[in-house]
């Protein structure tokens, strides 16, 4: 493996490289999936049929918690990036280890909001808007329980193989992911939730 | 028993029953003949666990002509039934059901996996790269993709073969219209592959963006490589768009949810628009390529530099823009109104510009060259005039006051087969005989490549002008049969005729392969057209290492100034080869999508669940993996360069392309 020294560790070598740049691409045709949802939940948010609209069942509580905690998990996981790239391990492991924690707790605030719809009659099979909206939160959400694995994957790896070129890029990469999701939920917090609770 | 019911064919025909004979015999004799001839190792080290983008190329191209042979055999059966009226060969749900399957296969798992496979085989080589930039995700791709086209061709024997289009069509696709599992293979076969299909664009993407050799800037790619990284960065931005619309057709039919629906505030149109933004890119996904190997094509055999570089490049990015924009053209008369109907009209019209810039610019390609008629010139030649007269009566079409008249008539068909048959699949046929001595050491033969020209081109013009004529007359697409007083009859049988033709034309190349098996020259050097880009200056059949020295490139068309201006392409000492390791976790995460895919169809939750906790596994799997690959040592490649070294000596490197 050939290492380049001037880079940092993440970029270090040619795959390495050419990893974050495949996954880049890959955010680009993410960004397409979200797009493709919200042109769907903006369609149909306001075909509710029989069932409940955005107003009756927008709670702003849980919505607040999960947007705050995300947000913050989107700092730690920059302040790991960042001890990675002073070589500080164990500082890296423990910002990655609260990001996680982080993502656990939205994780649970959104299921509670999940059950609260579903107790206020807001199900799946209500309303071309629910539909729309519990595909939208669902993708968002099955992205962060896969992150979450995948952060776990990745703590494991850099605990046992310490700081690699390899652990580095993936840590890297888990990063960007974990930003995106995060740039994602503010738009669903602004033009789903903020919107919906003022129609 | 109820349980089984469900596995049954809907609308049982004795033809359906002798097609399930016929597999289960040809499935048996596969199985049994491997076992006999002890070819399962065999198997499962060169190809089923391959990353080699050569092997997986090869795949792809077995894959594509094999369900070209699985799409003709509809389109056959469609031409029968409608050569005279009131024919009693299929019946209405028949008819529907391989229109439908006719269409998803010659888009979805024939043509995408025909332009996959001249990525595969030529990217890598045509920018001097080693490999592909994720090789095991390439090999992840064709297992996904392989696995969606045995998904949805298993659908005609068991359960019933999707019958609402290739594009469709909420509500006719909901529950309420479509109640055999059909729908649900579409759905979920669609899927897996487009997740395929995704990951090659990302992968296509990354090679030609970062692996290309030193000194081949953007601007001096060769053509293909140009029109194959457009065609990714399309694929890369439409099926996002896609996947989203498959997920909710599949939970409005699994589910009950209200996406497309008819009540509860769902809405069918929005189906439609989904599937176009992808549907109308992915078309170009499809030409775009096929306009690379053309011009690759049409350069080599005029003996000229390609006329008008910057502007091919300039328009195929016109192109990929405007391939966006234009949707809604495929459904006018459906209900936007007037204003939106003529912003797409226009954009439609617009992308006829770039199309035109391209066809002058083959042409003065053409003008004054040495031009040598070879099997793939000919197609590249009959291509222009044909796919012009497609894109003209496309021109017609984008009119959407006119379109009135045309929509949804034979007229349509006639316009999407002109333009799709010159120029994807003369194209493929044409890279196939130009790149199949490079992949397998000998030329296809060139009186036999002539004659399946000549059908194919003469049966196409049969087969599908005479559905202008009978399309503006009023017969409708889609519908079974038509009575003796309208007078469609004799044009109809006329476009039989044409279909048989071309059916003999598809024969022949099989016949082609095996007598050039038989009976072609092996000595035919490393650049047997006299060519002009990177991939014909290494060795025939290639190494596992494509190159052993990475080529130095100074101009676009690197091989040919090598050969005439004496460049200096292989400088320098030979150094250790790094190569990605073999792997089988790519065909098992196949199968495991195969298996959940099946199930998700048949709503079988429990293996279902089973199979995607297994897809979550295989990545677990992946992320723990330590694989750094291997290396090929200089002396191992000494060796080999000496065999190939050997080989050409014998031959005095006699240039075949004089024989032809």
């Amino acid at each position: 493996m050939k290492l380049d020294h001037t880079q940092p560790l993440e970029y270090s070598t040619d795959q390495n490289q050419l990893n974050i740049l495949g996954f880049w691409i890959f955010l680009g045709a993410e960004i397409m999936l979200f797009a493709t949802l919200f042109t769907a939940y903006f369609t149909l948010e306001g075909r509710t049929g029989s069932g409940p609209t955005p107003a009756d069942i927008f709670e702003i509580t849980p919505v607040l918690i999960e947007t705050f905690v995300l947000l913050t998990s989107s700092f730690t996981i920059g302040l790991g990036v960042h001890a990675m790239r002073l070589g500080r391990k164990n500082a890296m492991l423990t910002f990655f280890g609260i990001t996680l924690l982080l993502g656990l707790g939205f994780l649970g605030v959104e299921i509670y909001e999940f059950t609260h719809y579903y107790h206020v009659g807001a199900t799946y099979q209500t309303s071309a808007f629910t539909a729309a909206l519990l595909t939208t939160l669902g993708t968002h959400g099955a992205h962060v329980t896969l992150g979450l694995f995948w952060g776990l994957f990745i703590i494991l790896q850099v605990k046992k193989r310490g700081l690699t070129p390899e652990n580095a890029n993936k840590s890297f990469i888990f990063s960007l992911y974990w930003h995106f999701l995060d740039v994602v939920w503010i738009f669903i917090f602004s033009f789903i939730y903020l919107k919906g609770m003022m129609m | 028993m109820e349980f089984f019911e469900r596995f049954a064919i809907p609308h049982p025909s004795p033809m359906i029953y002798a097609s399930m004979v016929a597999i289960a015999l040809v499935s048996i004799g596969i199985l049994v003949g491997i076992t006999y001839f002890k070819k399962w190792g065999y198997l499962w080290h060169e190809w089923f666990t391959t990353v080699d983008h050569k092997k997986i190329g090869i795949m792809y191209l077995i894959s594509a002509l094999v369900m070209l042979f699985r799409g003709g055999a509809d389109a056959i059966l469609m031409r029968a039934q409608l050569s005279g009226p009131d024919m009693k060969l299929l019946d209405g749900q028949h008819y529907n059901e391989i229109f439908t399957t006719h269409g998803v296969v010659m888009i979805m798992f024939m043509a995408m996996p025909f332009i996959f496979a001249f990525m595969n085989l030529v990217i890598p080589l045509q920018i001097g790269a080693r490999d592909v930039a994720f090789p095991r995700l390439n090999a992840l791709s064709f297992w996904l993709f392989f696995a969606g086209a045995m998904l949805f061709n298993i659908s005609f024997v068991i359960g019933g073969s999707p019958d609402a289009g290739w594009t469709s069509y909420f509500p006719l696709a909901g529950n309420d219209f479509s109640t055999s599992v059909g729908t649900n293979y579409y759905m979920l076969a669609l899927q897996i592959s487009g997740i395929g299909s995704l990951m090659t664009g990302i992968n296509m993407m990354t090679t030609i963006l970062k692996m290309r050799a030193p000194g081949m800037t953007l601007m001096k790619m060769p053509m293909f490589t140009w029109s194959t990284l457009i065609a990714n960065v399309i694929i890369v931005f439409a099926f996002p768009v896609l996947t989203v619309a498959l997920l909710m057709g599949t939970t409005d039919r699994l589910f009950g949810t209200h996406f497309f629906t008819t009540t509860n505030g769902g809405m069918d149109m929005l189906w439609a628009n989904f599937f176009w933004v992808w549907g109308h890119p992915e078309v170009y996904i499809l030409i775009l390529p096929a306009f690379g190997l053309y011009s690759e094509i049409i350069s080599t055999f005029s003996s000229r530099n390609l006329y008008g570089y910057k502007s091919m490049v300039g328009s195929m990015v016109l192109i990929s823009l405007l391939s966006f924009l234009v949707w809604t053209h495929h459904f006018f008369t459906m209900g936007q109104g007037a204003l939106t109907n003529s912003i797409f009209s226009i954009t439609t019209m617009a992308i006829a510009v770039p199309t035109g810039v391209k066809i002058f610019n083959w042409l003065f390609t053409l003008w004054k060259g040495k031009i040598r008629f070879t099997v793939p010139m000919l197609y590249s030649i009959g291509f222009i005039p044909l796919f012009t007269i497609g894109g003209v009566t496309g021109v017609m079409l984008a009119m959407s006051a006119a379109d009135y008249q045309y929509h949804n008539t034979m007229f349509l068909v006639a316009h999407f087969h002109n333009t799709i048959i010159p120029g994807v699949v003369f194209a493929m046929l044409a890279g196939l005989t130009y790149y199949w001595p490079k992949f397998f050491g000998f030329m296809l033969n060139e009186k036999i490549g002539k004659s399946t020209f000549w059908l194919l081109t003469v049966g196409f013009v049969l087969a599908f002008f005479p559905m202008y004529i009978t399309g503006l007359d009023g017969q409708a697409r889609r519908m079974y049969t038509y009575s003796e007083a309208t007078g469609f009859g004799p044009l109809n049988m006329l476009s039989f005729v044409g279909a048989a033709l071309m059916a003999i034309g598809f024969a022949t190349i099989v016949y082609n392969v095996y007598y050039s098996y038989k009976n072609s020259p092996r000595n035919i050097g490393s650049d047997p057209w006299d060519a002009r880009s990177l991939e014909w200056a290494t060795h025939t059949p290639v190494p596992e290492y494509n190159f052993a020295r990475v080529p130095q490139v100074f101009s676009s068309e690197a091989f040919w100034d090598a050969k005439k201006k004496g460049h200096q392409l292989f400088k320098g000492e030979l150094k250790d080869i790094h190569m990605p390791n073999n792997s089988g976790v790519p065909f098992i995460m196949g199968i495991i999508f195969f298996i959940a895919g099946f199930s998700f169809i048949f709503a079988i939750w429990i293996p279902a669940v089973i199979a995607l906790i297994g897809i979550f596994v295989c990545m677990a799997l992946r992320s723990f993996e330590l694989d750094h690959g291997r290396h090929i040592h200089v002396k191992e490649i000494k060796e080999i360069e000496a065999q190939y070294e050997e080989v050409q000596g014998n031959e005095a490197r006699s240039h075949t392309t004089t024989r032809v």
